[in-house]
């Protein structure tokens, strides 16, 4: 057990599943970096870092630099993963989706079920989202809800370094395709995370924090937010359970009934846009199988309606805040139907 | 290095090869015939025509090679060894057919086989044939993949990236343009920019041409990329000029071309006919020979129509079920 | 600081207290009250436990009031006699906090102050160990039980290490120790601390031994009492056949917080010091791979069909190593009654109000017992 950063639990989970397991290789654009370039070998690992250090010890074979070209190596990953590999590719920002959706949601997520059953595809897709980096409209969305709406696909939102290495390890050892969401803004987080390899089970929420008076179910780096009015709040009375879906499919819909109906009030904190999103699914889902227990309305906190905005003064009021996320909590607290009728 | 000649393979394989068009033929119009008598279900997209391509690569591979193939993949899957039966099933939707009747004419599949799929969305098969060729060559099997795409897929970027990916990552990987002149009700004469081969030499690839009527040359042109490919020497690309006898989809009035062009093609330009000439002018096989394997493709084929529509629908409980692995 | 006036601070459990919540005090200001009496109740992130007070005399001020949450080594309360003036008290509690506060920003600047654990490599695996604490008298090792660790004392190690080193180490398979054993019974755990503490260089030490661990303890002092100067076994295996199958059972199969609850709760005769960090904390080290397969085969091993497969009882009973059996009476993994075998050579302690964890739930009366049977 050592303090670990998000960046460098990913990457130890890499390099674990590798040594234990000859068919996982990695590929994505820059993933060692200086390709046929001049320079140093392993130039880069990736944009951010998070694969340095891997190719000396993989080798390129196994480690795969790639062309600008998402819709061909994504594909790549895909069918290289229906004969035989467990390939973990990254898709640099989850925003490039648009140049390579078909390989993900018609190849990948179908190939199983179109073919009655007999196809396995151990794909897993690493991908950054989320906004905080000043990184504009088409490097900051969430749009993990386009890949939870697929069915045949599995989405993981790790919410911190240990909860990236043990969704990472499970991933790579899924045998359906995982899109695992990392955020940006995350990768220098640090905690305490285990030198052994583990896993994290999928569909199975994590309660980061256990309270009586409002369920804030939440997920990715909106667990950390939340904890943080969480642990305020404690000390004004207001105790809350911070439920962290750490997958949004397989989604864990019996622990969010559960802590809906045992505090009554649930805040939602979701940092993508909010049409057809985990924040609505997941008030449906509550006001579906738990409408007797509430004792006021669901309060979702999501961005707005509107594409990430550039200037910094713009985008911190865009992304939910611990702020917005303490109004919403007091909020259902407060609110009485009497006072309403 | 010389590749074999089509014209030196044994008698046991021209036989192999000429079974397997006739299944094509057979196995294409009956599903016309039935399809038009209202007992199928969906779209169809038929291969008739087009045999000599499927069966000239094919021929060259084995279950450890694998291949994508495109919505009008039933050739693809036959000659790749699928099992007809179970195909023909596929195709009425029942329980038993090849993939359970969850996927239908558009997605075939056997991976067992190496038939990674007919596919509906044009030119989604490169890149996953990219990725094939990728696992053949990590894992060290020998293996080779083969794309292939008509002259539509030809023009998507899926396809141009991957002959990019497969160049730069050297795979042992085939693209094969399936060129029947008609993207749905568009000529390749005006979709396509360029040429194909001159888009093989874009990307440092070898390209050839071939007459996709012609078995023989098919054959030859593949033995040559394949034998590249399995030989480390990377991506090549063939170009074959063929022609489909039915219309886009099943229900195409077929109103972009003219039926003069059509009776011309089927009476000058027909694979079968061009092959058992070949054959028996040759001395190869003699027709008698030929007129046996005809007769048991149709039976099989008959029996394959016969079986499906006497096989059940899948229950309701089959909905639910082949999403995830685990879930 | 005057030792007519005692401060009461916040207590440091476990490698990762930084501060306790203070959820209820057991004194009024102005009473008088002995060493050891039960002082304040303090939840921390792994456990609530009580505190005591650490010396004797009138409770002069309560500096914090329960809900309040403080750093360790806050002050909590002052002790003094009756005849110091409430002007003394007053500049005491002031110094007092001006030092703490330097105290708080070196802590901040130094960011891990305090021991951590070390690791040795041993025959190709690794053993975890955390040492504590100097001194003349001879070294105690700790050694836990089944599915534990080395933070399984915490309530004990930083007090025993005021006068001697302490050394708690994890059982092969078990905590930061490689998750691989080289056979799964307790004669090989022996050897492998054994080794251990050969490789430490502790050729004579005091052994106190949790459950299982206990029975890796008397082993050990079986096959070399040469090396043993005493042996405290606490709520050991080896003395009985009785085992509570379903908890084992239970422990090993538990993957969800809520699963595991009701299991771990069982350890405890208070069930309410079971919290979501201690849980968390197994279920941590249950999810690393090859853990759950390694605690089934040991478990199959050591508690064969259902029973308690090894019996040191006629063993231990010709020993010539001082011995002492601590047990909770209501211990409902291993009865209490087991802590009467070695009645006739071993001092025996049952505790009541505690379970099977009794070293955590009686942690100030089980650390005087190993210090008055480790006397050298």
């Amino acid at each position: 057990m050592s303090k670990k950063t998000y960046r460098q639990a990913i990457n130890e989970a890499l390099a674990q599943e590798m040594r234990r397991d000859p068919t996982v290789i990695f590929m994505g654009e820059d993933n060692v970096g200086g390709m046929g370039a001049p320079g140093e070998d392993d130039a880069w690992g990736g944009v951010l870092g998070v694969t340095k250090g891997l190719m000396p010890e993989f080798g390129r074979e196994r480690c795969l630099d790639t062309p600008i070209s998402e819709s061909a190596f994504i594909g790549a990953a895909v069918g290289a993963a229906a004969t035989g590999l467990r390939p973990v590719a990254e898709l640099m920002f989850v925003d490039f989706m648009g140049v390579c959706f078909d390989q993900i949601f018609n190849q990948a997520a179908k190939f199983r079920y179109m073919f009655g059953g007999k196809a396995v595809t151990p794909v897993v897709i690493r991908t950054m989202y989320g906004a905080g980096f000043r990184a504009a409209s088409q490097h900051s969305q969430c749009l993990y809800p386009l890949f939870t709406h697929i069915p045949g696909l599995k989405v993981v939102m790790p919410s911190s370094p240990y909860e990236a290495k043990g969704l990472l390890t499970q991933a790579i050892r899924d045998d359906d395709p995982v899109i695992f969401f990392e955020h940006k803004v995350l990768y220098d987080d640090e905690e305490e995370v285990p030198d052994d390899p583990y896993t994290l089970p999928f569909g199975e929420a994590n309660l980061t924090r256990e309270g009586d008076d409002v369920a804030i179910v939440t997920l990715g780096r909106m667990v950390k937010l939340s904890n943080e009015v969480a642990d305020k709040l404690e000390g004004d009375g207001i105790s809350c359970t911070v439920v962290d879906l750490r997958t949004t499919s397989p989604l864990d819909e019996d622990t969010i009934i559960e802590c809906a109906e045992e505090t009554g009030r649930v805040v939602v904190v979701d940092e993508a846009n909010p049409r057809c999103s985990m924040a609505t699914d997941i008030s449906a889902l509550i006001t579906q199988n738990a409408f007797g227990a509430l004792k006021s309305p669901i309060k979702m906190v999501t961005a707005p309606h509107t594409p990430p905005p550039f200037a910094p003064e713009l985008e911190d009021i865009y992304i939910p805040t611990p702020a917005k996320i303490e109004a919403a909590v007091r909020e259902v607290v407060a609110y009485s139907r009497e006072v309403v009728a | 290095m010389m590749s074999p000649s089509g014209m030196q393979l044994p008698r046991e394989e021209l036989v192999r090869a000429y079974r397997m068009m006739c299944d094509i033929r057979h196995f294409e119009d009956s599903v016309h015939d039935e399809f038009a008598a209202g007992s199928i279900p969906g779209f169809v997209h038929l291969y008739a025509g087009e045999e000599a391509s499927a069966v000239g690569f094919m021929m060259h591979l084995n279950d450890a090679d694998r291949i994508a193939s495109t919505h009008r993949g039933h050739g693809h899957c036959i000659a790749k060894g699928c099992d007809v039966k179970a195909m023909m099933k596929e195709i009425y939707g029942r329980a038993d057919g090849l993939c359970g009747g969850k996927g239908g004419s558009m997605h075939i599949a056997d991976l067992t086989k190496g038939m990674m799929g007919a596919n509906g969305i044009v030119g989604g098969g490169p890149p996953l044939i990219c990725g094939a060729a990728l696992s053949a060559k990590t894992l060290k099997t020998g293996g080779v993949a083969v794309a292939f795409v008509g002259d539509g897929g030809s023009n998507q970027g899926t396809t141009l990236e991957s002959y990019n990916l497969a160049k730069v990552w050297n795979l042992p990987a085939i693209f094969v343009v399936e060129d029947n002149r008609y993207a749905e009700s568009t000529a390749s004469a005006w979709s396509v920019g360029g040429s194909q081969l001159k888009r093989a030499e874009g990307f440092g690839m070898p390209g050839r041409k071939v007459d996709g009527h012609d078995f023989f040359d098919v054959y030859d042109a593949a033995a040559e990329a394949i034998g590249r490919a399995r030989n480390g020497e990377g991506p090549s690309l063939v170009h074959v000029e063929t022609y489909r006898y039915y219309g886009h989809f099943e229900g195409d009035a077929i109103t972009y071309r003219t039926p003069e062009e059509e009776e011309q093609m089927k009476t000058q330009k027909d694979c079968l006919k061009i092959f058992s000439q070949r054959v028996t002018e040759t001395g190869l096989l003699d027709a008698s020979a030929l007129e046996e394997v005809e007769a048991e493709s149709r039976s099989l084929i008959e029996q394959a129509v016969a079986e499906a529509k006497a096989a059940p629908a899948p229950g309701p409980d089959k909905l639910l079920t082949d999403v995830y692995v685990s879930y | 600081m005057s030792e007519r006036i005692r401060a009461i601070m916040m207590p440091k459990w476990g490698l990762s207290m930084t501060e306790g919540l203070v959820t209820a005090w057991h004194l009024d200001e102005g009473s008088v009250v002995e060493k050891g009496a039960d002082a304040v109740d303090i939840e921390t992130e792994k456990i609530t436990n009580l505190f005591e007070s650490p010396a004797g005399g009138v409770l002069r001020r309560r500096l914090v009031e329960p809900g309040d949450t403080v750093p360790v080594g806050a002050l909590l309360g002052v002790l003094a006699d009756a005849e110091v003036s409430d002007e003394e008290i007053d500049a005491f509690v002031e110094r007092f906090n001006a030092e703490f506060a330097n105290t708080l920003a070196a802590r901040a600047e130094a960011a891990d102050a305090g021991p951590q654990p070390e690791t040795l490599e041993i025959g190709g695996h690794k053993m975890r160990y955390l040492q504590m604490g100097e001194g003349e008298l001879l070294p105690l090792v700790l050694i836990h039980g089944f599915g534990g660790d080395l933070n399984n004392w915490l309530f004990n190690q930083p007090v025993l290490a005021e006068r001697r080193p302490v050394v708690a180490l994890d059982l092969p398979g078990h905590g930061g120790s490689s998750k691989s054993m080289r056979a799964f019974d307790i004669d090989s755990l022996a050897r492998a601390v054994g080794e251990f503490l050969d490789a430490l260089d502790l050729p004579l030490t005091h052994l106190a031994g949790h459950s299982l661990g206990g029975a890796v303890s008397a082993r050990l002092a079986l096959t070399r009492a040469d090396r043993v100067r005493s042996l405290t076994l606490i709520a050991s295996v080896g003395l009985g056949a009785d085992i509570n199958m379903d908890f084992i059972r239970g422990f090993i199969g538990a993957k969800r917080r809520k699963d595991l609850k009701p299991v771990v709760e069982q350890l405890f005769a208070d069930p309410s010091l079971v919290n979501r960090e201690l849980l968390d904390d197994l279920l941590k080290f249950k999810r690393l791979d090859g853990v759950e397969a390694l605690l089934t085969r040991l478990a199959d091993t050591v508690f064969a069909d259902g029973a308690q497969a090894v019996t040191l009882r006629d063993d231990l009973l010709g020993l010539d190593v001082a011995t002492q059996v601590v047990w909770g009476a209501e211990d409902q993994m291993i009865p209490a009654a087991h802590a009467k075998a070695l009645s006739e050579t071993a001092k025996v302690h049952v505790l009541e109000g505690a379970g099977h964890m009794v070293h955590m739930e009686k942690a100030s009366e089980v650390n005087a017992m190993i210090e008055t049977l480790a006397i050298d």
